[in-house]
């Protein structure tokens, strides 16, 4: 029996020299998940510092307009702004109790790398984190706050210079330092045991909205909606439903200026079976397997995969996976803050554009939870300029 | 089936009791011409076998000097199609050096793995090597490659330990005895204690072992040489055909040079 598999995809397609890494980390992850005490202190981390339960919010003005009631998981009001810490808390944990002194991840909007950052100083440990020079531009703040926070950053300029070719340099760095340096990785991407590791770190979205709309509305929820790039967030709100055929796990995916240009990153949507970054899953690619380059106006959507485990959701039908385009994502973002007084990250943006997209689907007896998966502080400026409201403060701005 | 090359190359080195030279370069780069002429070039300087990079978009196992050839070479617009009639064109001329294929899974996978191997047969390829084709996910793959005679060589690490069992005893043609942690690229010293690792090694099998990751100078070659049955050299001649390249020579220019480079490593050899 093959480990990690999901179907057919997943696997453990990494170089030999982290073999051993990633064995030693399935081995600490086996005793670590049995054990109560790891359990148990995971748990405080989430209460005391991230901030947990995080609030399932009734949106009532949007839930007026839609026609249906809207509940908004607020994992935006997490301490660091975004989902990416209940993850980061877990690895971190794990780290330590590994003897592992240092922190490495890659980040693409910047998100998991300020997470990470936190994770490390709250711990006490060395941080460096990957990324992409494109995405440094598009999130300078992030990148302050990652320095302000003890970490380096350290520019990629390979490739495209987003998330991809910052993962890339994270494992090419993890076999560089493979003894002392634990790899943090994001989202449910990367070689087994990673997209494990990290939906079971983050399916505490998912058993709260359970436990909530049961107790609240006596029924759970008639479907869950979340953005995904690689996917970290949809699977932590899906994992705990996937059993309940009659809850709609729906995901959006980046479809940047359109499907019908190259310019996207909806791998499902657009993309093919293939092996890259330790998994065998969905990827934008070529007919000979070479790496497409990816785009979305969300520095964290920007990836040219997607999680293997949703790639196997999406093959057997359990959960379906739809396109949202760059403008569709900014009006979502700008009807929320509107509607609700909410600003969303503009990942979670590509979510509310969705569920809106697909209201003639659900009636008044409905109950849909969008998964705001992150505060939309960090996009405000790049919004304004995509509105033609603020200038470009960096060398190429988007037309 | 006939007998794979490089088990005939490995005995003939044995028994003229010589270690193997194995020179890595990127296909198709700069151009699918000039590989052909530089290994051309490398086989008449003493070189025993041949690998040849498939470039890759996304090169994660390679620093940052054979990521930039992937990048010379895709921009030059090489296609598999190419790197198989580089090696077509090479294994007809010189059909006892054997060629093999550095390449991530990748490459075969979405190429259709019959497919590939099939083009690997027919272009004469003796072995492939993917270093993102770990042992656990060999079997994937090796169904068909057995099929067409072609080899997975097998890779080992000083972070396999245990790992060795698994490995060694199933490898085929020789062994890739990676030197160091890290990515491809050229270092000044080794950390690693090369005798315990040999010994490790040889304790499950005497198949051919040769070092690569790296090692970039004759002197290294030289020191390293005595623990293993041949070495790979990589990083260090691509730096070179970037060089040759940035200086504008030209094609027959590069593989002279790189003809030229071979015979310091490779000393009182052929030719």
């Amino acid at each position: 029996m093959k480990k990690g598999r999901y179907g057919s995809y997943g696997g453990q397609y990494a170089s030999e020299t982290l073999m051993f890494a990633l064995n030693e980390l399935e081995t600490a992850y086996r005793t670590a998940q049995n054990d109560p005490l790891f359990i148990e202190e995971y748990k405080r981390f989430l209460r005391e510092y991230a901030g947990r339960p995080s609030l399932l919010y009734h949106a009532e003005r949007m839930s007026k307009d839609l026609g249906f009631t809207v509940l908004l998981k607020r994992e935006d009001l997490n301490h660091t702004g975004a989902h990416k810490i209940n993850n980061v808390l877990g690895q971190a944990l794990l780290a330590v109790r590994m003897g592992k002194k240092r922190l490495i991840a890659e980040t693409g909007a910047g998100q998991h790398g300020v997470a990470t950052a936190t994770a490390a100083a709250y711990l006490g440990l060395s941080c460096d984190v990957y990324m992409g020079l494109e995405d440094m531009r598009r999130q300078s703040l992030n990148v302050y706050r990652m320095e302000l926070l003890g970490a380096q950053v350290h520019a990629v300029t390979d490739g495209t210079a987003t998330l991809k070719d910052a993962t890339s340099e994270a494992l090419r760095e993890w076999s560089r330092r493979v003894s002392d340096t634990f790899y943090v990785i994001g989202s449910v991407v990367g070689p087994h045991p990673y997209p494990e590791i990290v939906r079971d770190f983050q399916r505490v979205i998912g058993d709260e909205i359970r436990n909530e709309t049961l107790d609240r509305y006596h029924r759970l929820p008639t479907a869950l909606v979340a953005c995904v790039g690689g996917g970290s967030n949809a699977m932590g709100t899906f994992y705990p439903f996937i059993a309940d055929q009659e809850v709609r796990l729906i995901a959006s995916e980046a479809a940047g200026r359109g499907m019908d240009t190259s310019t996207h990153a909806a791998s499902i949507s657009g993309g093919s079976v293939g092996v890259f970054h330790g998994m065998k899953s969905i990827f934008l690619q070529d007919d000979e397997g070479q790496i497409a380059p990816v785009y979305s106006i969300s520095a964290g959507l920007d990836y040219p995969g997607i999680g293997p485990e949703h790639a196997y959701l999406n093959e057997i039908g359990r959960a379906e996976y739809f396109p949202v385009t760059d403008d569709e994502a900014v009006d979502a973002f700008e009807y929320l803050s509107r509607i609700e007084g909410i600003i969303p990250a503009i990942e979670s943006s590509h979510a509310v554009a969705l569920l809106i997209k697909l209201k003639e689907q659900f009636g008044t007896d409905d109950l849909v939870v969008i998964t705001i998966s992150g505060r939309g502080d960090k996009d405000v400026e790049a919004i304004g300029q995509y509105r033609g409201r603020l200038k470009a403060g960096g060398t190429s701005n988007e037309a | 089936m006939k007998p794979n090359p490089i088990d005939a190359r490995f005995e003939k080195l044995r028994a003229e009791n010589k270690k193997a030279f194995i020179p890595f370069i990127t296909a198709g780069d700069p151009s699918a011409e000039a590989t052909y002429l530089i290994a051309k070039s490398m086989i008449e300087n003493g070189a025993d076998l041949i690998e040849f990079g498939v470039p890759y978009s996304d090169p994660s196992a390679d620093g940052p000097v054979i990521m930039r050839a992937d990048e010379r070479a895709l921009a030059a617009g090489i296609r598999l199609v190419d790197v198989f009639e580089i090696c077509r064109r090479t294994t007809q001329e010189y059909p006892e050096i054997p060629v093999l294929l550095l390449l991530y899974f990748n490459s075969i996978f979405v190429y259709g793995m019959d497919k590939f191997m099939s083009a690997c047969k027919d272009s004469g390829i003796s072995g492939l090597i993917i270093p993102d084709l770990p042992f656990e996910e060999r079997d994937e793959l090796e169904p068909t490659a057995d099929q067409y005679g072609v080899y997975l060589i097998s890779m080992v690490t000083p972070t396999s330990f245990d790992r060795i069992r698994l490995i060694v005893p199933n490898a085929k043609g020789f062994l890739y005895c990676v030197s160091t942690s890290g990515v491809t690229g050229e270092r000044q010293t080794f950390e690693t204690q090369f005798q315990e690792y040999m010994d490790a090694l040889n304790t499950y099998s005497d198949i051919p072992k040769c070092l690569g990751f790296g090692i970039s100078t004759p002197e290294q070659k030289q020191s390293l040489e005595k623990y293993c049955d041949g070495i790979i050299v990589g990083s260090a001649l691509v730096k070179k055909i970037e060089d040759a390249v940035l200086d504008g020579l030209s094609e027959s220019a590069i593989a002279d040079k790189l003809g030229a480079t071979v015979k310091a490593f490779t000393g009182d050899s052929i030719c």
